[in-house]
């Protein structure tokens, strides 16, 4: 189990949904059934945390608990639990690499390394509150190991010398490219394709509607077994 | 080895567009509603013959699990729930469906649900799943808007609404009755059992939870015919699989194969063969970490498929091979998976809450070799005192692992701890001064 807890709610701010949240999770909650708004408790808090820099005040919480109809300690419950959510403030990067057994065997302990010398200490913000790290569990890009999930996505197949190169290029203000870094398309192997080559896939062949149905019933079934009406 | 011809997932790795122009192009959404017409007895009675078993770790048969549903809608909805929530050390394949083929998934969830007379579904995502819940929200709002799913879906009469929900950063959600709680709005703790989903599951209703793969290749079974499906794998482990090879290989990659390849051939043809050559093999987890490792000797024959590694005390799982080489301290390895499953465990059951962390914290030393040579049998007694002792399968599969290590090898561990000693002349805490 994972510990987690607010260090100094004292010393939070008021917090209020801005419109583009406060839509956005008009549009989670019509997903569910009118009488189960609490269901989008997640994604309410997700959208919260985007909106607050990357983390969540207490008072959020009480907004988020508000707005859905539920108890504050359900929401805080929510939020202590699921390890998304930061209960601390984070980078304006917020570096999670992966360190699990597939990206260990890979070398992310040497990226671990790395990031401590460049940014800090764990969960700690630096370069004028524009980096943070912390080590997170399989992030489920095994394939691509060893990998960083930069706030939303994805940096896969990386070395210290390309991690190096990201962290200076977010310093820089720039926006280098979620994915692999190395010359591989996705989670293909390496080097030359050892499928989905045959061409005769993706001509178009597979849209032609199909001629039977295998293991169709016989026809005087058939007419007993029309689709159900909804 | 399976020919492109039989692979389902043919934009697994995103060389084409996911959109549903070209999705429909490679057979996606191809007379969907002709295989609706004979009705959800017949979906079922395809998918169980064949013989399709479920692609998220449990293998259980995919058709049986479909006709537990109720046959008749009563007052409670049905409801479809996908369990998108990836997060088995080792697993990446449900992500390359999601950003690559969603256009299957979704097919596969109006089948799915009309099978089960289902009208709604939800596609639970793990919250670190962004970039692939863009590309399934994107790809659900085409279909919507091409009238596939929605109302009367397809033409074929069914209503039918999906939508994509997502977690954040729970392995238990994995857990079938821990994705409903969370999807319910509460912390992703799992329900005892019975009752099963099948009766009172979301919202109290009933409910199948199946996995991405699992529903993804339905409409393709149906399509080419169940026959088709089962002609490949052993019987009982019939199909096509797609596996995640990670670890010490040359080219790590995903890769659809058909059920039972031997391990050797998948990572030889695949991946490059190990780093160093096959002789420099280690040992491999074939299925996700939950599952215990093979030594070399057994890799080197042992086929790919539920059967074959249960026969050799492993298991499937996922189908995500982990492989370690000569290089690779395994007792580390195993602790940073025993680590995994500590900061994992929901904290419900006290012999998971207390015992993950304790066979950590003894894995720990043992990486130093800092315990007693006795300790590896206690490790071993409380690792089988958590086994099946937990509402979840979350404490075996913490469990696994560790005695995977024990069975094959105890030596190692032994050493290490037999060499610990060496090289420091002293009792513990004490510094012998005198025979200088």
């Amino acid at each position: 189990m994972s510990h987690r807890r607010f260090h100094h709610p004292e010393e939070h701010k008021p917090f209020a949904f801005s419109k583009e949240s406060d839509d956005l999770i008009a549009w989670w909650e019509r997903k569910y059934p009118s009488e189960r708004k609490a269901s989008a408790v997640i994604p309410a808090l997700w959208i919260t945390q985007k909106q607050n820099a990357g983390w969540l005040s207490e008072p959020a919480l009480r907004v988020v608990a508000d707005r859905l109809g539920m108890t504050y300690i359900r929401v805080y419950e929510i939020a202590t639990f699921y390890t998304m959510f930061n209960l601390e403030p984070v980078g304006k990067y917020h570096f999670q690499v992966c360190g699990t057994t597939p990206c260990q065997l890979r070398g992310a302990d040497k990226l671990k390394d790395f990031c401590e010398r460049k940014i800090g200490p764990k969960g700690h913000v630096s370069g004028g509150g524009k980096f943070s790290w912390v080590e997170v569990e399989c992030l489920g890009a095994c394939v691509n190991a060893p990998m960083i999930q930069i706030n939303d996505y994805y940096y896969e197949d990386l070395s210290i010398e390309t991690l190096e190169k990201l962290v200076d290029d977010f310093a820089a203000g720039k926006a280098p490219q979620p994915g692999t870094y190395v010359k591989r398309q996705t989670s293909a192997p390496e080097g030359s394709a050892t499928s989905l080559t045959d061409e005769t896939l993706f001509d178009g062949s597979r849209a032609k509607s199909l001629a039977t149905i295998p293991n169709a019933p016989k026809p005087p079934e058939e007419s007993a077994a029309a689709p159900v009406k909804a | 080895m399976l020919l492109d011809k039989d692979r389902i997932f043919t934009n697994l790795y995103g060389r084409h567009d996911f959109r549903l122009e070209a999705a429909k192009q490679r057979g996606a959404w191809n007379s969907t509603k002709e295989l609706m017409q004979f009705g959800p007895e017949w979906i079922c009675d395809q998918i169980k013959a064949s013989g399709l078993r479920g692609r998220g770790g449990a293998g259980f048969p995919t058709g049986l699990k479909w006709t537990f549903m109720p046959k008749v809608v009563k007052e409670r909805p049905h409801y479809l729930v996908v369990n998108a929530d990836e997060s088995e050390p080792g697993t990446c394949k449900d992500r390359d469906i999601m950003r690559h083929d969603p256009h299957l998934l979704i097919e596969g969830c109006l089948i799915a649900s009309y099978a089960m007379r289902a009208n709604k579904c939800y596609i639970y995502l793990r919250g670190e799943y962004i970039r692939e819940r863009e590309v399934l929200e994107e790809a659900i709002k085409e279909a919507y808007a091409a009238g596939l799913v929605g109302k009367n879906a397809c033409g074929s009469g069914w209503d039918f609404d999906i939508y994509a929900h997502h977690g954040a950063g729970a392995y238990i959600c994995g857990e079938e009755t821990a994705l409903l709680e969370s999807l319910e709005g509460k912390k992703g703790q799992p329900r005892l059992k019975p009752p099963f989903p099948a009766n009172a599951g979301l919202y109290g209703c009933p409910t199948t939870v199946n996995n991405v793969e699992s529903i993804a290749v339905a409409p393709t079974i149906l399509r080419r015919g169940a026959g088709w499906f089962a002609g490949f794998g052993r019987p009982n482990n019939t199909g096509t699989k797609v596996f995640c090879i990670s670890g010490h290989v040359n080219r790590p990659c995903n890769i659809e194969e058909e059920m039972s390849i031997p391990l050797r051939t998948l990572i030889d043809e695949h991946c490059g063969g190990v780093r160093g050559g096959w002789d420099n093999l280690r040992a491999i987890i074939p299925g996700g970490s939950s599952v215990p490792m093979i030594p070399k000797e057994i890799c080197d024959t042992v086929l790919m498929d539920f059967d074959a590694l249960r026969d050799v005390k492993s298991g499937l799982g996922t189908a995500a091979v982990i492989v370690m080489d000569k290089s690779t301290d395994l007792i580390k390895s195993i602790a940073r998976l025993a680590y995994f499953y500590k900061h994992e465990s929901c904290g419900q059951c006290t012999p998971c809450r207390e015992g993950t962390g304790w066979m950590w914290r003894v894995l720990e030393r043992m990486v130093k070799g800092e315990a007693e040579a006795s300790e590896i049998d206690t490790l071993l007694d409380v690792a089988s005192q958590v086994e099946g002792h937990t509402i979840c399968a979350l404490g075996d599969a913490a469990a696994w692992p560790i005695q995977g290590l024990i069975r094959h090898f105890r030596q190692d561990i032994e050493d290490r701890i037999a060499n610990y000693r060496m090289g420091r002349p002293h009792v513990q805490g004490v510094t012998l001064t005198a025979a200088e």
